[in-house]
């Protein structure tokens, strides 16, 4: 686990709430992320974790509260947008372009590191050939890191469960992102799996110097690589700090498991 | 160097029709040489409307529509200004050159006009998904019609005629040739991955920094683009065009060939669109035996049978190279 320094807060977001029609999704969620963090958000079903994700990366329009990222604010800009200042995520229910081979899955993220135009794709221009040798041997490098490199022809849709997970977050990474939102990168995997994500998880934010916030259920892996944890319940924010004062907050275990538990101990 | 490199084949080939299409003209009869040209035309239909229908997951069905925009301008072009560079039609030398010129212009300008039309109708509606936007272009499909239906200028109900013959098979073979060709090298680029991402997941090819509506637009507007260069190749050959031509049923044709053919197979596509239109032709013979028209009959079950036995398509999204090897492992381009 590196030291977190007094590096700067690279993402501010400002009591963001989310209402869909009469349902407070998330109540003033605030959270500061410092450059190099790997925060863990967690909660219980419902809790209005992704829907913090998706205001964020900017699926959903906040109904109110600011979200700046490197003292800019980010409301109103489109997804795809998001994506080019330096956000980039996964999706809890895998979204991979499954019908296509896991090379084009990583090669589309990195659209747009690539800048020749039409006619240069259809005159096969030493532009095109250069920049396409250069953005196939990135995605082969980063697949590499997930030890995927000789898969690069399978469809992405036929790939293990884990694999495809792993999959998403190449494709994040190839963006070249500075915050990586992960929307439950381990569910679905075996313990060995999860165990091999989590260190790679935490190399890859070393290598590419990335801010991290992570959704996970698990509670034994958060607390293994977060530095911080929230603990969101019904859309409002019940604790946060270090892995082991989160766990015996007594609000975080009322959360969990019901009230009935405190007072059976007590 | 680079450039020559990889366009030297295509532009040998293109030299080639040149030299076959005296050969084609002297030894086929015309009968035979028209329905090629047709076979040709619905090619560069069918392949342009799979880069919308089949490689971006958008539902056309307002081809036509973008055909006629291409086949009324370039015609209206070609009767208006007759000789504008001093070509003659049927002159020799260098009189044929300006004509021939000429008349690539003109088809050109009926093209670009047909992708700004695909511009204007695609920007609005590519927000809409699946459905709606079938229902926007076949509504826009119906409104260029029933316009030239009305317009005097262009021969209204009556139809244009007396444009001159000026596609001949060196023409149209190019034509079908490039628009193949360029819609190859554009599916296997950049641009192509972007318009594969957003048929397979929007809400994923944006959280990659994928602008699904600007490559939508994108798709859009090559496809009609190439049916507007169809529309006036097509009415350079017939020399006659009569709205009808472009109701929605010739719409739906084109987007039989590439559900036929495969969505996403540009092999699928030139196969079913040759298939299609030779088919109703060969079965003429049996309507003589048997004194009635089963032809579509038999071309509407010909056409369930396929869908029953193949729902993808005869090539699904494969193209023939994947069949032939001929595909250079581990090589990204052509």
């Amino acid at each position: 686990m590196s030291k977190i320094n007094s590096s700067a807060v690279i993402l501010d977001v400002k009591n963001i709430t989310m209402r869909f029609g009469g349902l407070l999704a998330v109540n003033q969620f605030q959270l500061q992320l410092k450059e190099n963090e790997l925060v863990g958000l967690i909660g219980p079903n419902g809790a209005g974790k992704t829907t913090v994700f998706n205001m964020l990366t900017g699926v959903y329009t906040p109904t109110s509260g600011d979200i700046q990222f490197q003292n800019k604010s980010t409301l109103g800009i489109k997804t795809y947008d998001m994506n080019s200042l330096g956000f980039a995520r996964t999706f809890q229910n895998i979204r991979l372009f499954k019908a296509l081979s896991v090379l084009d899955n990583v090669l589309i993220a990195s659209h747009r590191k690539t800048n020749y135009g039409l006619l240069d794709s259809i005159l096969i221009t030493r532009k095109k050939r250069e920049q396409e040798t250069i953005a196939r041997k990135e995605a082969i490098e980063l697949l590499k890191i997930f030890n995927m490199e000789n898969l690069i022809e399978e469809q992405a849709g036929s790939l293990s469960y884990g694999k495809q997970r792993c999959l998403e977050i190449v494709r994040a990474l190839a963006t070249k992102p500075k915050v990586l939102f992960l929307d439950e990168p381990a569910a679905g995997m075996n313990s060995t799996e999860k165990v091999t994500l989590m260190k790679i998880i935490d190399d890859i934010r070393k290598k590419f110097n990335l801010t991290i916030l992570l959704i996970e259920h698990d509670m034994k892996l958060v607390m293994g690589i977060c530095e911080r944890i929230i603990v969101l319940d019904h859309g409002v924010i019940i604790s946060q700090g270090t892995p082991q004062n989160v766990q015996n907050d007594p609000k975080v275990i009322e959360a969990y498991l019901g009230s009935s538990v405190l007072e059976a101990q007590v | 160097m680079q450039v020559l490199k990889s366009n030297i084949i295509p532009i040998l080939l293109i030299c080639l029709f040149g030299f076959l299409t005296p050969v084609f003209e002297s030894t086929l009869d015309a009968y035979v040489q028209t329905i090629f040209v047709y076979a040709l035309i619905n090619i560069i239909l069918s392949v342009s409307l799979n880069l919308v229908n089949g490689f971006t997951g958008q539902f056309s069905i307002g081809h036509a529509g973008f055909m006629a925009v291409g086949a009324y301008a370039s015609a209206y072009i070609t009767m208006t200004f007759p000789s504008y560079l001093g070509g003659v039609s049927g002159a020799e030398g260098f009189a044929s050159f300006l004509f021939q010129t000429q008349f690539f212009i003109n088809v050109l300008v009926g093209g670009l006009l047909a992708a700004f039309a695909g511009w204007a109708v695609g920007l609005p509606s590519l927000k809409l998904k699946g459905d709606y936007l079938a229902i926007v272009t076949l509504g826009f499909g119906e409104i260029i019609r029933v316009i030239l239906l009305n317009t005097e200028a262009v021969g209204g109900a009556r139809g244009m005629y007396g444009i001159p013959k000026s596609a001949n098979f060196f023409w149209v073979a190019s034509w079908t040739f490039l628009c193949i060709l360029v819609v190859w090298r554009v599916v296997r680029s950049t641009h192509g991955r972007s318009f594969l991402s957003v048929r397979e997941d929007e809400i994923a090819a944006e959280s990659v920094g994928v602008n699904t509506t600007k490559f939508k637009t994108k798709a859009f507007v090559l496809s009609s683009f190439f049916a507007g260069i169809a529309g006036g190749l097509f009415a350079h050959y017939l020399a006659y065009l009569n709205p009808s031509s472009f109701s929605f049923m010739k719409s739906f044709d084109v987007v039989v060939m590439v559900v036929l053919g495969g969505m996403g197979s540009i092999t699928g596509s030139i196969i079913s669109a040759v298939f299609i239109t030779v088919l109703p032709e060969a079965l003429r013979p049996l309507q003589e035996i048997t004194r009635i028209d089963f032809r579509m009959v038999i071309y509407s079950l010909a056409l369930i049978v396929l869908m029953l036995t193949r729902p993808e398509g005869l090539f699904g999204t494969k193209e023939i190279t994947h069949y032939l090897k001929f595909r250079r492992k581990g090589s990204a381009d052509v």
